[in-house]
């Protein structure tokens, strides 16, 4: 069954990448990425990796999509974002990714009803990730860390001549 | 034990790279490139896990969690510079920027 489920979910993936990269509207290539995430979340909770699935639902598709809508809402500004955002939600474009994400939704039940025996290859739980993470590859969490305080960095300088008008445009 | 052939996951991987590849060699919109590189840097993630996965060991999801950290920091310097330059060009294609000065 897990051979079914896996199929299944990377015939998903694959789909929603390929819708993604041919959308002409940023949004709607922006569901189907989400969707793609998803899917290969699921992929990895049936591979085993249940700490990587739960990473990849808040991170990737949560924090990172939500710095793209973000992005995406900033730079349609005025009296014409309204008719645009209605016309981004007509019903057509949301029906593709709902069903995508109902059969992974689906998958899950089977998953979860099935007694969670869905899984193949061996489980690697998170306490043994987090054993590792700070035994032979702590150098490697530092590193990781001394690149994330380099992107905030480098995000606030590149964005801050734009804060700089903002604000300058408030006072006047 | 192992029900899911590694060939296959990989070649899954190996796809998703290659349709982000794509993405990012056809699509001229600097939102839809960055889009693609997730896509790209989800397929690299995918890779580790399913090795990771067949040997049983922690080390692919450690991988994985690097990755994320990469793609974390590069969407957050990327995205600051594609507000860059809307603001300065007024528009997201990519082949307006063909005029750098060095």
């Amino acid at each position: 069954m897990a051979l079914i489920l896996f199929y299944i979910t990377s015939a998903v993936a694959v789909f929603a990448t390929t819708m993604m990269i041919t959308r002409l509207n940023a949004v709607h290539g922006l569901l189907y990425l989400i969707l793609s995430l998803l899917a290969v979340g699921v992929l990895f909770f049936l591979l085993g990796a249940h700490f990587a699935a739960v990473l990849e639902v808040i991170i990737y598709a949560g924090a990172i999509m939500v710095l793209f809508v973000f992005v995406i809402m900033m730079l349609n500004q005025g009296q014409e974002t309204i008719e645009q955002e209605r016309a981004w939600l007509e019903p057509g474009i949301w029906v593709g990714p709902s069903l995508l994400a109902l059969i992974l939704l689906i998958e899950m039940l089977v998953i979860v009803v099935s007694g969670g025996d869905a899984e193949t290859g061996y489980i690697v739980s998170a306490k043994q990730v987090g054993i590792v993470l700070y035994g032979p590859y702590l150098l490697a969490v530092e590193l990781a860390s001394i690149l994330l305080l380099a992107g905030l960095v480098g995000a606030y300088h590149v964005a801050k001549p734009i804060l700089n008008a903002a604000n300058s445009g408030r006072k006047s | 034990m192992n029900g899911i052939p590694m060939e296959h996951g990989l070649l899954l991987s190996a796809v998703l790279f290659v349709l982000g590849l794509i993405g990012v060699l056809v699509r001229r919109n600097l939102i839809m490139i960055l889009m693609s590189m997730e896509v790209m840097f989800n397929a690299t993630g995918l890779a580790f896990i399913v090795a990771g996965s067949r040997w049983g060991q922690a080390d692919g999801q450690i991988m994985f969690l690097l990755i994320l950290t990469l793609a974390a920091a590069e969407v957050g310097v990327g995205l600051g510079l594609v507000l860059q330059v809307f603001r300065r060009f007024q528009t997201l294609d990519a082949d307006s920027l063909n005029q750098m000065k060095g």
